[in-house]
């Protein structure tokens, strides 16, 4: 059964790296960036999340929603201020932009409150673990893929269902047309910044709820191990965003479980290799089809 | 009801609209031929205010409307069909449709519209839920007439419908294009097909590379013998 349990533990990491790559792959959907400050972004709302729970002594939930909050306005000052500005550059300027943001709110943050880490109160939600079929599942996993799927559920609600969802698609799709329906493209990438980034946040505060320590350079590794969950799915494709998070996760535990657990980095890089190789538009991606 | 004085488009150095006037009267069907690369296209984008003139003017019921957003001239009332189709292949006819609603709030309206449009083109209500990339060409030409329908424009500009269909295909989209007009809305037709195009227009103008180089009644224009050698294969 320690399979099992690894199984589970592998799809509660991966719920978390998806719901980072979701912001990566609709921000790529979108305007063709790869945001490299997204998982800066992620970090940033740990820590909000951290300071809600402790400075204003509120709960998990409410602290989720501030840190989402936060978390969606600050992606939008992102792109204002560093991202809009390079719309119609090269794609090389704006992806060293989005490196220098992403070092910029690192040594930020270290600036603002140092390096030190900080560690997020145990027993956030008292919940008991479960056993199903002779594995125990602890209510943290049940907590953390609960709330991933019902924030899941509700992104893909928005960008099917609503005027903005719709509106988001029709950008990310061809941006002319978008604008001869009258759509404006301006604040329809804002809002595609505004909902990832807080969706980063929240998998930053379900982040520091599971593993607990929080540190200023945390989003790297998340960050990246993102990005290929993104790639992997099929960059610029929601569902396989989601899936991409959950079977890098999965992976990640079945290397461990099999006693390498000192090469779970490496591995997302050589899915990373393989699948660049291999089938470089992702799970999803149908044969590229370049815009003429 | 639009009036084009002298305007200048560049893209980059490259000048592509010289000094292009051109007027349309409300209920007109007014066409714009001319040779691949004339700059037909770049006059579509500029009214619908995807490209900024550098100078002169384009009074839309006398507002100077040259370089305002898209958004604020799709609400003003002028819609496109932009060359190609450019239907969101991603999303389903339905959508498409209602992506061209968008700046719309009156769901009454809009529900009438959608009648409108499924009764204009019997084929989308069919299709209504299919993803209009498996549309034919045909078809997804109806789909962009019919979401640019849907913002209920005054002034409805269409750039080459009849580009890469079948004759008998572009003979039902003209039909449909009068039909259209019949309802009240003034057309702007561009069209490198000038037969089909005179056939239907009250007025024509000719471009060449960037520049008005002959107007007039489209039965004036059928006429001369210059255009006829040009454009009209020389019959
Ligand atoms: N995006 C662009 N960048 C540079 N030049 C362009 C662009 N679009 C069109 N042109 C040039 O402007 C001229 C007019 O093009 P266009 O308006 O598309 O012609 P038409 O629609 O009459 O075929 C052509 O010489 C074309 O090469
Ligand atoms: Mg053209």
């Amino acid at each position: 059964m320690e399979i099992v349990q690894q199984l589970v533990n592998g799809i509660s990491l991966g719920s978390i790296y998806a719901l980072i790559a979701l912001g990566y792959t609709m921000v790529y959907g979108i305007v063709k960036l790869i945001n490299f400050a997204h998982g800066d972004v992620f970090m940033v709302g740990a820590f909000i999340g951290f300071y809600s729970i402790t400075v204003l002594d509120i709960g998990f939930f409410p602290a989720l929603l501030i840190s989402m909050v936060a978390c969606a306005i600050f992606g939008v000052l992102i792109e204002r201020i560093a991202y809009k500005p390079l719309r119609n550059a090269t794609r090389i300027a704006a992806l060293i932009t989005a490196i220098g943001v992403s070092l910029f709110i690192e040594y930020g943050t270290i600036y603002i409150r140092g390096a030190q880490p900080e560690a997020y109160p145990s027993g956030l939600v008292p919940l008991k673990s479960i056993e199903l079929f002779g594995v125990k599942i602890s209510g943290q996993s049940i907590l953390i893929l609960g709330t991933s799927l019902v924030l899941m559920v509700l992104l893909q609600f928005i960008v099917h269902k609503t005027k903005i969802g719709k509106a988001m698609r029709a950008v990310s799709h061809d941006m002319d047309a978008a604008r001869l329906m009258g759509i404006n493209v301006n604040n329809t990438i804002s809002a595609t910044f505004a909902i990832g980034s807080a969706l980063a946040g929240a998998a930053g505060v379900i982040f520091g709820m599971y593993y607990t320590k929080i540190e200023p350079l945390m989003g790297i590794i998340p960050g990246l191990k993102a990005f290929v969950a993104a790639v992997l799915g099929g960059i610029g494709i929601i569902p396989g965003a989601m899936t991409g998070g959950i079977v890098l996760g999965v992976i990640e535990a079945l290397v461990s479980a099999a006693g390498y657990s000192l090469w779970r980095d490496g591995v997302a890089f050589v899915v990373l290799i393989l699948i660049l190789i291999f089938r470089p538009a992702g799970l999803f991606g149908k044969n590229v089809r370049e815009k003429v | 009801m639009l009036k084009i004085n002298d305007i200048n488009v560049y893209y980059g150095n490259i000048h592509a609209l010289k000094g292009v006037s051109l007027e349309i009267n409300q209920g007109e069907i007014v066409t714009l031929i001319g040779a691949n690369g004339a700059g037909k296209s770049t006059l579509l984008k500029t009214i619908s205010g995807l490209l900024k003139p550098k100078n002169g003017e384009i009074l839309f019921e006398n507002e100077q409307v040259a370089g305002k957003v898209a958004q604020s001239i799709v609400k003003r009332g002028i819609s496109q069909v932009p060359e190609g189709r450019r239907v969101f292949s991603n999303m389903s006819v339905e959508e498409n449709l209602e992506l061209g609603a968008y700046l719309r709030k009156d769901k009454k309206g809009i529900k009438e519209d959608f009648e409108k449009v499924y009764q204009l083109f019997p084929r989308l209500e069919e299709r209504r839920k299919q993803q209009s990339g498996t549309l034919s060409g045909g078809e997804q030409q109806m789909l962009a007439m019919g979401r640019a329908l849907m913002a209920r424009p005054r002034l409805l500009l269409l750039d080459e419908p009849s580009m890469g269909l079948a004759p008998l295909l572009v003979k039902t989209i003209f039909r449909i294009i009068e039909e259209i007009n019949q309802t009240g809305t003034t057309i702007l037709l561009v069209e490198q097909n000038a037969n089909m195009a005179l056939s239907i227009a009250d007025r024509a103008y000719v471009i060449e590379t960037g520049k008005i180089v002959a107007a007039g009644t489209a039965a004036e224009l059928s006429q001369s013998d210059q255009i006829r050698a040009a454009y009209l294969g020389g019959h």
